[in-house]
């Protein structure tokens, strides 16, 4: 006997979870990056930099903007699924937005470590 | 049998105007609303302020400027308000995954605390800002 499943792409918990992962870093992240801001304002463009793209603070900036758009792709995709009945329009806009979300990602490694 | 009268009809409610949604189906709906803005124009707009203000004095000042101009400060206080309750309306369907808080009367509770801390918190960062 082959045990096989036959419903379900198996997509399901893995972005669920992971749209929930993704949600806990941005609150840490967010929490973080306030506190600082609020304490130390007014802050010059200096500080912000430092802020920003220093040290341990520029490899969380980016874990909260790759949480960020991992996060909108489920996001998008769910709301994708419930309105855009057409196949075809739904994959063309699927695609359309994790091209953005990759150049998203890109553009924002090279703003954080060029700066 | 959840199917034993197919042929019943069911009312079903196309216009917008006729729907009436519960206090946990207008969070639910403006979280979605609110994460549709975000991704639009929110993580565009907000890419582009951060690729300026860290790049260059210049950019850091000139956009410090652009923020300082009343209409600028109210749509930035719109978007801030549209991250919050992005925020709160998360942080609530966070708890309701662990199954905290999933009677109806918290539910409805929650709700209401969703919507006056999201706008409470926006108040407060905005008046901050300005």
């Amino acid at each position: 006997m082959v045990k096989r499943v036959v419903v379900g792409a198996h997509y399901g918990l893995r972005d669920w979870l992971a749209q929930r992962v993704t949600a806990v870093v941005m609150v840490v992240y967010t929490l973080i990056f306030l506190g600082v801001v609020v304490t130390r304002s007014p802050l010059g463009f200096a500080q912000w930099k430092a802020l920003l793209t220093h040290g341990a603070m520029r490899v969380l900036t980016l874990l909260f903007f790759l949480s960020l758009f991992y996060h909108a792709w489920v996001g998008m995709r769910d709301i994708l699924m419930d309105y855009i009945r057409p196949a075809g329009v739904r994959l063309l806009l699927e695609v359309l937005i994790i091209l953005a979300l990759a150049g998203y990602a890109i553009w924002t490694i090279s703003i954080l470590w060029s700066a | 049998m959840a199917l034993a009268n197919p042929t019943k009809k069911r009312p079903k409610y196309l216009d917008l105007t006729q729907i009436h949604l519960p206090l946990p189906g207008i969070v639910s709906i403006l979280h979605r609303i609110s994460g549709l803005a975000l991704f639009l124009i929110g993580i565009p707009f907000l890419l582009w302020v951060l690729n300026c203000s860290v790049a260059s004095q210049e950019g850091f000042e000139s956009w410090r400027e652009t923020f300082n101009r009343p209409p600028v400060k109210i749509i930035l206080i719109g978007f801030i308000w549209a991250y919050l309750h992005h925020f709160f309306a998360g942080l609530r369907f966070l708890a309701l995954d662990v199954h905290k808080g999933i009677s109806l009367p918290a539910a409805r509770a929650s709700s209401k605390l969703v919507l006056i801390v999201s706008v409470a918190s926006t108040l407060l960062l905005g008046g901050w800002l300005w």
